[in-house]
């Protein structure tokens, strides 16, 4: 084909018009038309600044971000006078972590978080290391959980807030929080927990389980991008020092302009996902089953990463082993999937959360993300089952790995060039 | 990552996939790359007592441009002598598969694994 025939081919990834199965609920999850709906009068009818107080525009607007506060609230168990609303899950956890570190600094220096935690938890305690404080990055065991045993040695008298996360945003395991907040409340430590994919997955109630402060994310939960929530403790107070000056909207936590329409999509998608939790968590159970069965029926060398009971039912986290994760991704193209492969990644390093359960890195390279949520068929999955296996065995025909691994040759046992 | 068109025609059909026998005086076999790095390539050369390659067959743990870089290089060296096949640059591989920068190692890979197949079979032979 010569180069002039060439430029007036359509690029490939505007030919494969057909739209792939989206399997990448824990990366986002598409807004509910139902809250698209709620949020839309928003806009421009009921447009007023939810903060002006003389006029009517002013109020109908204050009502509806009180409701959707309301709904927030309701999921967690929480009063709505402890919700507060960010941006997202990202500033949740920075505000959390940088607000109260800073407020408690002159009493407390020292932070618990978790190797597995999401990066802005992560990079957010690493800030604050630079500005003195001392943190501890608690290991996990192999099914991605932490050991309360050693958060219980972990935690000393200096200890401000322990940070731990709901749900793995990769691996999907659940961690146990109500332990954890009996341990931190024994303690005296503040109990912060990133629920950006926890909320609307699993039951949550911030009474039951001692929890401080909770973030939350709209995205995750068939609500809006670009909006979330911060539970903040009243009773025994929480207080901390807030990351935007300004106005002194949000009981002076968080100052800025609420944007009423997505404050109203985020409450409404609350208030779905407390009324279908149930129902739907089982309609998921089933669909994961009938993926992860016929892909350990038919394959083998295929190892589940994360424990499988603790885990919310709309994650699996593969490994297949000999096939390259972002190999595999491109024969998958009808699959929206992620991988823990290096090659996905900006830094060219496989994935530090399966890593830390102590997985290989070889294997690391091998993994795929699928993620189930509420749109969600069982034609997809079903279809998404006979690609992946079609795509496994044509791409281990082509691996040398697989062949090594078939003549009985320990692949460990050879001394490769790192490069 | 949107992949080139000779990216995506090498990883749907992968030429010369295949195994010879690693035994066989007349063949060099160069293994390199790392399963901890995300790819590893097997490269195996068949050489005619005149020197040239007759055949050429591989096989690629890695991404689609590590499959397609050593796909394209077993087409390259086939027909040729082992002195032409040892002159090929990664830059000819990422040129002709548009490779972008972040993608460079996999040609880089696939040029020392026909150096690796070359220096193998060099070896055999001098033994």
């Amino acid at each position: 084909m010569s180069a002039t025939t060439e430029k007036h081919e359509l690029p490939h990834t505007i030919q494969n018009r057909k739209a792939p199965i989206y399997l990448d609920y824990q990366a986002t999850t598409p807004t509910d038309p139902r809250v698209v709906e709620k949020m839309l009068p928003y806009f421009s009818e009921q447009f007023g600044n939810p903060h002006s107080r003389s006029h009517f525009y002013g109020w109908e607007a204050e009502d509806a971000v009180e409701i959707a506060r309301e709904s927030v609230a309701s999921i967690i168990g929480a009063n709505p006078k402890e919700v507060i609303f960010t941006s997202g899950a990202t500033e949740s956890n920075n505000l959390a972590l940088k607000g109260v570190a800073n407020f408690y600094k002159d009493k407390k220096n020292h932070i618990i978080t978790v190797v597995t935690e999401h990066k802005c938890v992560l990079d957010s305690c690493r800030h604050l290391e630079q500005e003195g404080f001392e943190v501890t990055y608690m290991p996990v065991k192999a099914n991605g959980l932490i050991d309360l045993d050693q958060l219980r040695e972990t935690i000393t008298d200096n200890t401000a807030i322990v940070s731990v996360m709901g749900v793995n945003n990769e691996i999907g395991v659940i961690q146990p929080l109500k332990e954890i907040g009996a341990i931190c409340r024994e303690k005296g430590a503040f109990f912060h927990t990133d629920c950006a994919q926890a909320v609307g997955k699993i039951p949550l109630d911030v009474e039951e389980m001692n929890i401080d402060l909770m973030s939350i994310s709209g995205h995750k939960v068939y609500g809006p991008m670009g909006i979330g929530a911060l539970y903040v403790r009243r009773r025994p107070r929480v207080r901390l020092v807030p990351m935007i000056n300004g106005g002194g909207q949000e009981r002076g936590m968080r100052s800025g302009t609420l944007p009423t329409p997505l404050c109203v999509g985020l409450g409404e998608a609350c208030a779905i996902a407390e009324k279908e939790m149930g129902a739907e968590n089982e309609r998921l159970r089933r669909l994961r089953d009938r993926m992860y069965q016929s892909i350990v029926g038919r394959l083998p060398e295929v190892y589940l990463n994360g424990d499988l009971d603790q885990r919310i039912p709309g994650n699996l986290n593969i490994s297949f082993a000999f096939v390259e994760g972002e190999g595999l991704m491109m024969g998958i193209k009808d699959l929206a999937v992620s991988s823990g492969s290096a090659c996905t990644s900006a830094s060219l390093e496989p994935s530090y959360v399966l890593r830390a359960l102590g997985v290989n890195e070889e294997l690391a390279h091998t993994s795929l993300r699928i993620g189930f949520g509420r749109f969600t068929t069982e034609e997809e999955v079903d279809e998404a089952v006979e690609l992946i296996i079609h795509e496994v065995e044509r791409l281990r025909e082509m691996s040398p790995l697989w062949e090594m691994h078939n003549e009985g040759i320990d692949i460990s046992s050879i001394e490769w060039a790192e490069h | 990552m949107a992949y080139s068109e000779k990216v995506i025609d090498h990883y749907e059909k992968p030429r010369n996939v295949g195994t010879l026998d690693k035994n066989d005086a007349s063949v060099g076999t160069g293994l390199v790359g790392a399963p901890a790095c995300g790819d590893v390539m097997k490269l195996q050369i068949k050489v005619s007592e005149d020197g040239i390659i007759e055949d050429a067959k591989f096989k690629t743990f890695g991404c689609g441009s590590a499959i397609a870089s050593s796909s394209l290089i077993t087409e390259w060296v086939k027909g040729k002598t082992i002195e032409e096949a040892g002159t090929i640059k990664n830059t000819q591989i990422a040129e002709e598969l548009a490779l972008p920068p972040v993608k460079i190692h996999c040609s880089v890979l696939a040029e020392d694994a026909i150096k690796a197949a070359i220096s193998d079979y060099k070896a055999k032979k001098g033994a």
